[in-house]
């Protein structure tokens, strides 16, 4: 039995290494391109490494005791009655649990982070969604108006979102933020840009017919581009 | 299906079947039958139009003739109710009521003798169970047709041959169909079949509510899928109809919002059915810790059936009254609540999502216990993480709305009753494969199913505890990444498991076994195309692809075109499944009492089982599960005195 082991142990680290390799290889999720974005991708890599272990152990003893335990099916013996045993059952309740409750406390952290006003006060932008184009409104510019969104690179943003219709969702892929913008109430998220670029704006809800095409371009830009576009015309 | 029966060798259990007094040839059109049925539908739709004319040219409201009303009121209510009557599902109560004499002991609409019976309403749970069981088939092939559609669609970025409306209908309604007529009444049609015979039970504890609530599933079908021609095309407002937008929308929104009320009214009698059934009708000596895992399991399901149904009921009679009657509960110009939607909606439907899983543990432990030839590992805390689940399970609804705008406070504490549904879950996870350790196993197609359920739903849970961390949620809610974590849970997990019960039972219901070699290469091809299909979702999702949408940035092209040709497959897969059923069932070979070596009770009966069961009331002398133990039996069918009880 204790060379099974050994077996299985190999097996399940070699599931392990495959799945970090196409964990790794692969380019999953968008360059980040805000504050908020690094740490949500932290959390995300922080889950990946339990997900692969949970899944390695899993499907390693599933593929081993097939391989170890299958019979032909015109077999008439039975499997030996084991009916349970309270230390692993234990085990398998408190590891989880320990395992989801760390997940937990650094989500929430993160969460607290991402949605915290710093020092300086934020650059304020009144996002509305309307059937089927997004309008940015910049109240601290003399209520500037664009159906483009421009933002200064390491200014944190906050964004105060509705809608005059339906539900819609705006989601800027590179920023890793999503919010609701929901008729008959305000919504806000918070976006600190850190990298120079063009970006989309995407509805990520559902909205009707156009729901596809509701998109708006994004631009990340210098402090001085900025003030140069917001003044102009 | 009938050859089964003319051709079933052994002891032929079915009474001379009752004929009813045949009068002249108008008995066909009055007598309970599709044929009454045929002139009572259209009868009660004109009177509910009489209605709703009247009632609006008497009060003076123009125009008289609304054909919203008209059709939400003549065909949505009245004309399902003519159908039932025409049918004859409320033959019995009415002749109750008006003090007809009836007849209790009259068994003439219970079990099948002919093809023909299965068109009837039947009181007997076997019959009600491959009616459901037929029915969701049907149900399945139509909205895998309408997934097959889109995802053409979706091989190239841009429109290619449909237009953004029947796009979002196609969405909303492949979704509705998959969950209201085919995952949740599939499992209700297998529970059926089995419940009533793993407890020793000669039918269900309410035959006649039993098969009504069989007859109100078509109706929430056909209902579902008419609203292809109404005008404006299909709900389009995705199956989660989200106010205002399903307020708005087009008329074909009232066709969902009327669909679920017979669709939700049919799994709250059956789920009531089932529990009055498991409390009340177990045999001598099956005590709850001897009741089978998927009993349990579906004890389980039917409370969260009866307690959140109603809600899912609520929030749609609400939408539709902001529709119709211009009240606003969701609309904010009235001053409704946009949110007070989601957070009714979602108070059903998260706990839907283990009404629609918990049924297929209870499958899943009855399969790996007996193919690996070993008693269930930790058969109570088995039983018990299925409470946690049901009781956490109402408590995680607002994880659905982390982006939706709600209240801040509400998202940590839902987040962590959410990763907490993992430790319940990762119990029965573990439970499995420890049963799996050390047995002697089967490799059969229910098997291979079961096997490819533990490892393709615990993706499905990975994903799902990445979704239940906030700030991973908020990055992906909405996105490709959903889709593929719900086809992981539905299909990967569900479907899997429906699929193992089909094969696992097929000898028991049909009396004939399926073609192994078929089977394994049903499985086969399911498994590595469903993989094809949705794993690289949950890239495209991460990436920026969100979901719900004909249209996407040309860089996902390739991997889109992919996903179509291995959704392709996936289709091509369940035509193997189909083939192997029928000619399985007209043609295959004859199947033992008890193929699978199981002790289950239902495996203690001819295949298929005599008409009411058992002979004698079966005596339950020990638990379910236990292989290897000499001289362990679950139940003896002889009258108990004889028997000494087997210390377990």
């Amino acid at each position: 039995m204790r060379r099974g082991i050994v077996q299985l142990v190999a097996l399940g680290v070699v599931i392990a290494v495959l799945l970090t390799l196409v964990a790794l290889l692969f380019k999953w999720l968008p360059s980040s391109a805000s504050v908020e974005f690094n740490r949500i991708q932290d959390v995300y890599w922080f889950a990946t490494a339990i997900a692969i272990g949970i899944f390695s152990l899993v499907s390693a003893v599933v593929i081993f005791s097939v391989w170890k335990w299958r019979v032909p099916l015109d077999d008439d013996a039975d499997g030996p009655p084991i009916h349970g045993h309270t230390g692993l059952e234990i085990v398998w309740t408190a590891v989880p649990a320990v395992l989801v409750i760390a997940i937990g406390i650094v989500s929430a952290v993160v969460l607290a982070k991402n949605g915290e006003a710093g020092s300086t006060p934020p650059l304020q932008v009144n996002v509305i969604g309307q059937q089927f184009t997004w309008k940015f409104v910049y109240p601290g510019y003399g209520n500037k108006t664009s159906g483009e969104l421009v933002l200064p690179i390491h200014r944190q943003t906050k964004f105060t979102m509705t809608s005059v219709d339906v539900i819609h969702s705006f989601w800027v892929p590179n920023f890793g933020q999503k919010m609701d913008a929901v008729p008959g109430i305000k919504t806000t998220i918070y976006v600190t840009p850190t990298r120079l670029g063009n970006y989309q704006v995407v509805c990520a809800e559902l909205c009707g017919l156009g729901h596809a095409t509701m998109r708006a371009k994004a631009r990340v830009v210098t402090q001085g581009q900025f003030v140069s576009w917001v003044k102009g015309k | 299906m009938t050859t089964a029966q003319h051709d079933h060798v052994g002891p032929q259990p079915y009474p001379e079947h009752y004929e009813p007094p045949h009068g002249p040839r108008w008995r066909l059109f009055f007598g309970p039958g599709l044929g009454r049925a045929l002139w009572m539908t259209p009868l009660f739709f004109s009177l509910g139009m009489f209605l709703v004319v009247g009632l609006r040219w008497w009060w003076g409201w123009p125009p008289a003739f609304d054909w919203t009303v008209i059709v939400a009121i003549g065909g949505m209510v009245a004309a399902p109710v003519g159908f039932l009557t025409g049918i004859g599902a409320f033959d019995y109560w009415l002749h109750y009521i008006s003090g007809r004499p009836t007849r209790p002991e009259d068994h003439s609409g219970h079990g099948a003798t002919s093809w023909k019976d299965y068109f009837r309403v039947n009181t007997d749970h076997k019959v009600i169970g491959i009616q459901y069981l037929v029915t969701t088939f049907f149900f399945f092939t139509v909205g895998g047709f309408m997934a097959m559609l889109f995802r053409a669609e979706l091989a190239r970025p841009g429109l290619q041959f449909l237009d953004s409306q029947s796009f979002n209908g196609l969405v909303s309604v492949h979704a509705t169909l998959m969950i209201f007529l085919f995952i949740i009444p599939a499992f209700a049609g297998i529970a059926n079949f089995v419940v009533p015979l793993m407890l020793g039970a000669p039918d269900m504890a309410f035959p006649r509510l039993n098969a009504l609530s069989y007859w109100l599933l078509p109706i929430a079908g056909v209902m579902f899928l008419a609203s292809f021609v109404a005008p404006g095309g299909a709900f389009g407002a995705g199956w989660t109809g989200y106010a205002p937008l399903s307020v708005d929308g087009p008329v074909g929104n009232i066709f969902f919002n009327m669909g679920v009320q017979w669709a939700g009214a049919s799994s709250v009698m059956t789920a009531l059915n089932f529990l009055v059934t498991i409390i009340t009708m177990r045999a001598p000596g099956m005590t709850f810790w001897r009741m089978p895992l998927l009993v349990w399991a579906n004890f389980t399901t039917s409370l969260l059936v009866v307690i959140a149904t109603p809600f899912i009921a609520g929030s749609q009679f609400f939408v539709f009254f902001d529709r119709v009657l211009h009240t606003s509960f969701f609309t904010p110009d009235g001053g409704g609540y946009v949110l007070g939607y989601q957070h009714i909606f979602w108070f059903y439907s998260h706990p839907a999502v283990y009404i629609m899983m918990l049924p297929g543990f209870g499958i899943v432990s009855e399969v790996i216990s007996t193919m690996a030839r070993k008693p269930i590992f930790g058969y109570r805390l088995m039983a018990l993480s299925l409470i946690g689940i049901l009781v956490l399970g109402f408590s995680v609804w607002a994880h659905h709305m982390f982006v939706a705008g709600m209240a801040n406070w509400l998202r940590v504490p839902m987040m962590i009753t959410t990763l907490l549904i993992a430790v319940p879950t990762g119990i029965k996870i573990f439970s499995w494969i420890a049963t799996l350790w050390r047995g002697r196993i089967h490799l059969t197609t229910p098997m291979l199913f079961a096997l490819g359920f533990v490892t393709m739903f615990t993706i499905g849970g990975l994903s799902g505890i990445y979704l239940g961390a906030v700030p991973i949620d908020i990055h992906a809610s909405d996105t490709y990444f959903i889709v593929a974590h719900i086809h992981y849970v539905l299909f990967g997990g569900s479907v899997f498991t429906i699929f193992a019960g089909i094969y696992y039972w097929f000898p028991k219901m049909t009396g004939r076994m399926y073609d192994e070699r078929l089977g394994k290469a049903h499985f086969w091809l399911t498994f590595v195309s469903f993989n094809a299909t949705f794993f690289p979702m949950h890239y495209l999702g991460l990436r920026g692809m969100n979901r719900r949408v004909f249209d996407y940035p040309a860089a996902f092209g390739g991997l889109n075109f992919f996903i179509t040709i291995a959704s392709f497959v996936l289709g091509a897969s369940v035509v193997v499944f189909f083939y192997n059923m029928i000619m399985s069932w007209a043609r295959g070979p004859i199947a033992e009492g008890n193929p699978w070596r199981s002790h289950t009770l239902e495996w203690q009966v001819s295949s298929p089982p005599p008409i009411f069961n058992f002979d004698e009331i079966p005596q339950v002398v020990g638990g379910p599960y236990e292989y290897g133990v000499p001289g362990a039996r679950h139940a003896v069918l002889a009258p108990a005195r004889e028997v000494e009880e087997v210390p377990v």
